[in-house]
């Protein structure tokens, strides 16, 4: 296939932050009508290379092409203007407005200063029929869910340009984690949209830290490390695991180290008992057992109540039916601090909203639950404090090793390993984590991975949540199923569970 | 990647959902609610003291009349906190208006043709740097508008240290005139405060910078990155303001015929609780001009029902508002929770 022109073309591109050169030189191109995917771990310069090509920052040296012009743009604006449009991870778009308002707003159609609201909403249903999806326009927007919204925000982007003619203004198209919140049937209809778009000759960049998605959409990658150039690949050129060693820039034994691991370790006695425990509209009443040293895995599908019923064990929410026992003893879960008393830590899947403090230093995160534990007349002693923060910092190795560091300009990862430090700190009995590895690189994913077994082998119970049945099933000693707000099964883990069981307990709803 | 988030059945698409729940997540409900209440409280009054020609249409239109300045400041404020923002100075500003229409027009002899246009152009000059301040220093509107709350208040004070009455013939005139309208008659300043509801209607539905209000109350950082211009929306819903507190200070001044000092001191909150009763949220992006009548007018007629009881103190109209505004607050607060779920 003789290669087209490239619509974008970036040569060389170098952008430095002070002390750290976060492109060194990086070229990319894009060529009409692909696909493409930037692959790279947590901080690879993936997110700088896309700010620098939609002008959030500008360059430090190198050239950016559009069709062949020399193009450099100094505001997200100018970049939409001359057909570069982005659709962030957060969906950056008014809710309390109507989905039409949202794909129009900065451009309604408008008669001497008056806005046609009829003919907006006309244009809006005919640009959102026209890309096949079903939306009512006049809807507000906060009544869709998060996967809607983004599919509008994509609608938005690509109907940005002439507005005769959606779609004809919009070259490229960046996509910087769309699938990270999305369930299945969502992605597939992200997908669909995207192929379509495609089909109509516009470029797309896609960032995502899922592979199996970049494997399923994309035609042809370009992986960064450290921000440097590795290499660009047609995807069907490059496999998973060759694709994988080139982002870490070594070879794989630590990951399958970590499959030989799983279930080694022995479970001790009984440590949590739940009996009857519920919440009306939250998870219907279940019985549950956590063994010491045991990890419980949850699998369901995303709104099945996996999320609920960890709230519940921690007292986020209070049951309205049923009891725990925990070590023995009868705990009235009315309140976290009764969780946390009894020895239980929860890390949240919104690591940002429900977890870390990010204007608060490494430090201070990290000793935050501690000292709410010893009460606030009781301050922690600075030897020990600083002890503590070093050897935990040590242990999950968090970077940058500074405990001044502001929590917010760590990485995802690094920002998990704070949350997991700060509960660990307090030598908790019985540890939950909802979704630990979401949204982080697949180096500090087995990192915290291989922590949840070391930590069962110490005598720790683990509550693991995770969206990836491979995780589940790597980590734990018993899956515990769930559909539709019910803890429908507990499997024993073993060599005969695989996804395809779990997949077949979650279809059925069958008990054991 | 096998991801447990395979759905086997029809994914729900969001919108569908049951009537109660849409009813509860309807943005128009705050208003209907005013409404009913307004609609009950007249009811009442009608029972109460039908006796005492509370039935009569001039009652109703009589709302009008003595809240018509009220009306055009909260209509103001509903720009201001549509937007996300607040405005404290909007009662200093009407108190400075009617000293500094009342000094030109008494002290210094200016016709009113000229007064009216001088004193709508300071205001909203006003309200232009408070929202220049805003939005360039990036500060929070609370304190910016507490320190021209403070600043109006002082120049009233510049310009004299006690009230000058108008005795002015143009002035007189305004102020008497009665529109009749068959059943019962309008003052010159109801008229004005209707037509400004109708303006400010016509602005926040069918003009783009009505729709970026709402744009930047529902989220501003959204709104920037969709490449709304941000600055220039929030500078100008505080020059609204301005403007509409200047002009609410001339219709107080026409309906007081003096200019004080003192006048209007607090009226900023009960801008702000009329614009609250009238259901818009004060975190910004959900409201309707029309709730912020309905608000003007059952804060009047508070005022009316306990006037027509005879042996209340006045003091009641307070502690009727925030009992109200507490009431209101907490239908805002579960509606909002309910829509997040």
């Amino acid at each position: 296939m003789a290669e087209p022109r490239p619509v974008l073309e970036m040569t060389g591109v170098v952008k430095e932050f002070p002390g750290v050169r976060a492109l060194a030189g990086v070229d990319f191109r894009l060529f009409p009508g692909e696909i493409h995917a930037l692959i790279g771990e947590n901080g690879a310069g993936k997110s700088t290379l896309i700010k620098v090509l939609t002008g959030v920052y500008p360059l430090d040296g190198g050239t950016v092409a559009l069709d062949g012009e020399p193009a450099e743009f100094t505001s997200p604006l100018q970049a939409q203007q001359a057909g570069i449009s982005t659709v962030y991870q957060e969906v950056n778009l008014c809710p309390n407005l109507s989905v039409a308002e949202n794909i129009f707003i900065g451009r309604e159609p408008t008669r001497a200063g008056r806005i046609q609201w009829k003919r907006m909403r006309k244009e809006a249903a005919e640009l959102v029929d026209r890309l096949g999806l079903d939306i009512d326009v006049a809807a507000p927007l906060s009544s869709y869910p998060l996967a809607v919204q983004q599919l509008v925000a994509i609608v938005r982007s690509v109907g940005t340009g002439d507005r005769d003619a959606p779609g004809s203004g919009t070259k490229v198209l960046v996509l910087d984690e769309p699938t990270s919140s999305l369930d299945r049937d969502e992605v597939l209809e992200l997908f669909r949209l995207m192929r379509q778009l495609s089909r109509d000759g516009v470029a797309i960049l896609f960032v995502s830290h899922f592979l199996d998605q970049i494997y399923e959409i994309c035609d042809r990658m370009t992986v960064l490390r450290n921000g440097a150039l590795v290499g660009e690949h047609l995807v069907r050129d490059l496999d998973q695991v060759g694709l994988i060693e080139l982002m870490i820039g070594k070879a794989l034994d630590q990951l399958e180290e970590l499959h030989e691991h799983q279930l080694h370790s022995g479970v001790g006695e009984l440590l949590v008992k739940a009996e009857g425990l519920g919440r009306t509209g939250k998870i219907a009443p279940f019985d549950l057992d956590i063994k010491k040293g045991e990890v419980l895995g949850l699998a369901g599908l995303l709104g099945s109540g996996r999320t609920e019923l960890a709230r519940l064990l921690f007292g986020a929410d209070q049951p309205d039916s049923g009891t725990v026992t925990i070590g023995g003893k009868q705990v009235s879960m009315s309140a976290p601090n009764d969780a946390i008393g009894a020895g239980v830590a929860f890390c949240s899947e919104n690591r940002k909203t429900e977890g870390l403090v990010p204007d608060l230093t490494v430090r201070e995160n990290i000793i935050l639950a501690l000292q709410a534990a010893r009460g606030w007349t009781r301050p922690l002693p600075v030897a020990q404090r600083d002890e503590l923060v070093a050897k935990y910092i040590k242990a999950l190795d968090i970077r940058p090793a500074n405990p001044e560091a502001r929590v917010g300009q760590l990485s995802g990862g690094n920002q998990q390993k704070v949350l997991l430090a700060r509960w660990l700190i307090t030598q908790p009995q019985l540890l939950i984590l909802d979704e630990p590895t979401r949204g982080i690189d697949i180096g500090a994913k087995t990192e915290i991975q291989k922590l949840v077994v070391s930590l069962s082998e110490d005598g720790m119970s683990v509550l693991y949540i995770a969206a990836e049945l491979e995780e589940v099933l790597r980590l734990s000693h018993t899956i515990g199923v769930l559909r539709d707000r019910k803890l429908v099964a507990r499997l024993a883990n073993g060599p005969e569970i695989t996804a395809g069981t779990i997949l077949e307990t979650i279809a059925s709803g069958a008990h054991q | 990647m096998t991801a447990t988030d395979r759905k086997p059945e029809v994914v729900e698409n969001g919108a569908a959902s049951s009537r109660a729940t849409r009813l509860l997540g309807d943005r128009r409900l705050p208003v209907l609610v005013t409404a009913a209440l307004f609609l009950a409280m007249y009811g009442g009054g009608l029972r109460r003291y039908a006796n005492y020609g509370f039935g009569e249409p001039q009652v109703f239109l009589n709302l009008f009349i003595d809240n018509g300045y009220l009306l055009v400041a909260a209509i103001g404020a509903t720009f201001v906190i549509m937007s996300g923002g607040i405005d404290l100075s909007v009662g200093s500003m009407i108190g400075f208006t009617t000293m500094f229409t009342a000094w030109l027009v008494e002290r210094q002899g200016l016709p009113l043709v000229l007064v009216v246009p001088l004193a709508l152009g300071v205001g909203a000059f006003g309200g232009f740097l408070m929202g220049y301040v805003i939005h360039n220093f990036e500060i929070q509107p609370f304190i910016v508008t507490l320190a021209g709350l403070f600043l109006f208040r002082g120049l009233c004070l510049v310009i004299s240290k006690e009230s000058i009455s108008i005795g002015d013939a143009s002035v007189g005139t305004l102020a008497q005139t009665r529109v009749p309208l068959g059943v019962g008659e309008l003052s010159i300043g109801a008229l004005v405060a209707l037509a400004v509801l109708g303006a400010a209607y016509y602005v926040l539905h069918y003009t783009r910078f009505g729709r970026r209000v709402y744009a930047v109350g529902g989220n501003e950082q959204s709104a920037l990155l969709m490449g709304l211009p941000m600055g220039g929306t929030k500078i100008a819903v505080y020059t609204v303001s301005g403007f509409c507190s200047a002009l609410a200070g001339l219709l107080f001044m026409l309906y007081i015929q003096s200019g004080d000092p003192l006048h209007a001191i607090g009226m900023e909150l009960d801008a702000i609780a009329a614009v609250v009763i009238g259901g818009t949220l004060l975190t910004g992006g959900s409201g309707y001009v029309l709730g912020t009548l309905f608000g003007v007018l059952v804060l009047g007629l508070i005022k009316s029902l306990i006037t027509f009881e005879g042996t209340l103190s006045s003091w009641w109209t307070k502690i009727a508002t925030g009992v109200l505004l507490c009431a209101f607050i907490l239908i805002q607060r579960t509606m909002t929770a309910r829509r997040k779920t």
